[in-house]
């Protein structure tokens, strides 16, 4: 895995420096420690940062085609670059190296932008093609990869990370309209970002810079909308063997790598089967890792051990802290680069940290599978409430959300009028394209009233809920209640938040590459075809996903009900140096600093957190959503004042790779080549 | 002070946090002011402070719900533990 970063000189006047391009890229170096490279051809520059994965000796980057006239940086897998490359070879295109970076780049000189189409795996690239002067970005469908790109003072930049645009002279400002956004859908939505001016290129979607015209953003895929009715599969049978051999094939390709590859085991169904298979698939001894809690309310230890048990794997985990959670939050929220409302990315940046100290840089994770199959408590919860809808008098009706939610406060004790007060909302309007989302929106909207003045008037104008709708309403319209809620949970909380905050920031914080076999795309749309009934039963969640690796799993593992993945909010920063840290940045000095938040009202809700009074679950969300904000305003101020090029000269600047570029540049072109540009 | 302010008092000092106008009839829960775990804290604080016992089936929206369904809660559980 790697970091990437970049730019074009749009006008002529300020071609792309060798510094410029060092500093860049050593703010991602943790994407990629493995070597960097960089190419300056004016007036495009492109920088690498290597995590050596596949084709250990020839995969170095920036990597050009034949006759060096396209050039990539690519951060990323496409693992069927091998049934790509005898293709392209059939093409007539000549290779030098075996590794799936220069797969792309004959890819994109034979097919062109639809080359995308072909790859499966995670990526985010960019291709320099000289004798066009066109820059093209490209990002994986689901979001799995990360890619940001700004237009500043006539150049357009690009990086991994936000933080590399910023050493390439953009300012570094939050955007009040992309905090917000965090606050109310628990993410940014793409392209808007936290940092003023930065766009996110969009998941599934291409960037493409022609000399002389303004960059635009095209669509290549997105999630499919579900056939009609009668074309939903319905025989689970042959559905599970289908979706068997589906997943079998997608962890096959996913253990293509040059270095040993290792898998989370959270001890829950998706994690588990995705390491089964892999027992299954091959014999290869396999080492797992996992997560546990010092706070037993947290811990799944039992669960893993149970699943290591079975699998018969080298386990390793992690025991993880108040004080841990606490002490990692402030680089946490550095590498996340957008505020978070729950400290749920920590535990997997230390466990990502544990991997790295074992020597292991893949893991496969089951992320994915609970978007795909119908995983989610928000999408029994839906079904609950539009049953519910259809008779909002009913008592009985709303009683069964507390079944779903037996530990939430107010399920089963006095408040359960309160309770179910919260999933109410949105009840009279079952139509309405966001109905699933509504209580937990409205819920995060609530915590603006923690919005100082400055950052108030500045989102007046804005509703995130309804800025999300403007863009994912069309592809809402068709789909029935389930599917909108998966599809807004694709597009929201996996892309922005479990794939990005929680995904590659944190593995990547560590080196360490993640692979998600559920989220191979023909497993993607393979789900999109099922009927409903085969993923949700009754209440019974992911039930096509268990009969298919039924045979594989320990009974506990396989009959558990969902137990989604939390960690300690408030309470990390209750003690020691956690709190002090806390206080620190909360207090009414550092709030008026940055002036996002009102100094008053943070002050009440600290004195009641430190008081160690209980907090609802939306004052937890606000006092880690405020404690982030402040810790990413300060990280960003910081680096305006000069602390990231400080960081490029902490990552000494190292002779980079060009004089192999140059020599790279050297072969004639290929004559024998037949290919159309 | 009154129980009315009383009562207001104490949601603004520990589910508000600050000078927020609070219309007696403001619904607690549409304003995002009370849920199922701050609801029990109000009430241990009713419990507490004007000596009345709560009952599981009062703490429904019709006596919890806004300043001036609390205040007229506490006065009838008041008058019924003088009578």
């Amino acid at each position: 895995m790697c970091g990437i970063a970049g730019m074009v000189d749009r006008e002529g006047s300020r071609p792309p420096r060798r510094d410029e391009l060092a500093r860049m890229i050593a703010c991602v170096e943790h994407r990629g420690p493995d070597g960097f490279g960089l190419r300056l051809d004016p007036p495009a520059g492109l920088a690498h940062a290597r995590l050596s994965i596949i084709d250990i000796a020839g995969g170095s980057q920036p990597l050009a085609n034949e006759d060096g006239s396209v050039w990539i940086t690519y951060n990323g897998e496409v693992y069927n670059y091998v049934e790509l490359r005898p293709l392209l070879e059939a093409k007539g295109h000549r290779f030098r190296t075996r590794s799936d970076t220069e797969v792309l780049v004959h890819a994109y000189e034979e097919w062109g932008d639809a080359f995308v189409e072909r790859c499966n795996g995670n990526f985010a690239l960019a291709l320099w093609d000289a004798p066009r002067r066109r820059l093209l970005l490209a990002r994986d469908r689901l979001g799995i990869r990360p890619l940001y790109w700004a237009e500043h003072d006539g150049r357009l930049l690009f990086a991994s990370e936000i933080k590399a645009l910023f050493a390439a002279g953009l300012p570094a400002r939050i955007d009040p309209v992309g905090l917000d956004q965090c606050f109310v859908l628990w993410t940014t939505f793409a392209p808007r970002t936290v940092a003023a001016g930065v766009n996110e290129l969009p998941p599934g979607h291409l960037l493409v810079v022609d000399e002389g015209r303004p960059p635009r953003v095209v669509r290549y895929w997105d999630v499919p909308a579900p056939p009609p009715a009668d074309a939903l599969i319905t025989d689970e049978r042959r559905a599970a063997a289908e979706l068997r051999a589906l997943l079998e094939d997608s962890v096959l390709l996913r253990l293509r790598a040059d270095v040993p590859v290792g898998a989370y085991l959270s001890g829950g169904l998706d994690s588990t089967a995705a390491t089964a298979l892999v027992r299954a698939i091959t014999d290869t001894p396999l080492e797992t890792y996992s997560v546990a809690f010092a706070d037993r309310e947290y811990d799944e230890r039992a669960e893993q051990e149970l699943a290591v048990r079975a699998l018969g794997t080298r386990h390793h985990q992690v025991e993880v802290t108040y004080e841990d959670i606490a002490s990692a939050f402030p680089r946490v929220v550095e590498l996340a680069e957008k505020p978070m409302l729950r400290t749920a990315p920590v535990p997997l940046y230390l466990l990502a940290q544990l991997v790295r100290s074992h020597g292991t840089k893949v893991v496969l994770t089951g992320e994915g599978a609970d978007e795909v199959f119908g995983g989610y408590d928000i999408f029994k919860e839906t079904k609950i409430r539009q049953w519910w809808a259809r008779r909002p008098e009913s008592r009985m009706r709303p009683a069964l959300l507390r079944r779903l939610y037996p530990f939430a406060p107010g399920a089963n004790d006095r408040a359960v009028a309160f309770f179910e007060a919260f999933y109410r909302e949105g009840i009279e309007r079952p139509d309405d394209p966001a109905f699933s989302h509504r209580p937990t929106w409205r819920n995060g909207a609530r915590n603006r009233a923690f919005y100082g003045v400055a950052l108030a008037a500045a989102v007046t104008a804005h509703d995130p809920q309804e800025e999300a709708l403007a863009v994912l309403g069309p592809a809402l319209a068709g789909r029935s209640p389930l599917a909108r809620a998966e599809y807004l949970e694709f597009k929201l909380f996996l892309a922005g938040h479990l794939l990005a905050s929680q995904g590659d920031r944190m593995s990547l914080g560590h080196g360490v590459e993640g692979r998600y076999p559920f989220l191979d795309y023909r497993i993607v749309e393979f789900g999109q075809r099922l009927h409903p009934s085969l993923k949700l039963r009754g209440l019974a969640e992911k039930w096509l996903l268990r009969r298919a690796v039924a045979d594989l799993l320990p009974a506990p593992v396989l009959e558990r009900r969902k137990r989604p993945y939390t960690a300690p909010n408030v309470r990390s920063f209750l003690a020691g140096p956690g709190r002090e840290m806390a206080e620190e940045m909360l207090s009414p000095a550092a709030l008026a600093d940055h002036g996002l938040f009102d100094p008053a009202r943070v002050a009440g809700l600290t004195a009641k957190a430190f008081a160690g009074r209980p907090l609802g679950e939306r004052e937890n969300m606000a006092f880690v959503g405020i404690l982030s904000a402040q810790l990413l305003a300060r990280a960003w101020r910081r680096g305006a004042g000069g602390e990231l090029a400080a960081d490029a000269a902490r990552f000494p600047l190292r002779e980079l790779a060009d004089e192999t570029a140059a020599a790279r540049q050297a072969p004639a072109r290929d004559a024998e080549r037949t290919g159309p540009r | 002070m009154s129980v009315r302010d009383e009562i207001e008092q104490f949601i603004r000092e520990n589910f508000i946090f600050g000078e927020v106008a609070l219309a007696p009839e403001t619904s607690f829960v549409e304003g995002g002011i009370l849920d199922s775990t701050s609801v029990l804290e109000l009430v241990s604080f009713l419990e507490e402070r004007f000596g009345i016992g709560v009952e599981p089936d009062e703490i429904n929206l019709e006596n919890m719900d806004s300043l001036s369904r609390v205040e007229a809660y506490v006065l009838r559980k008041q008058a019924v533990a003088k009578a």
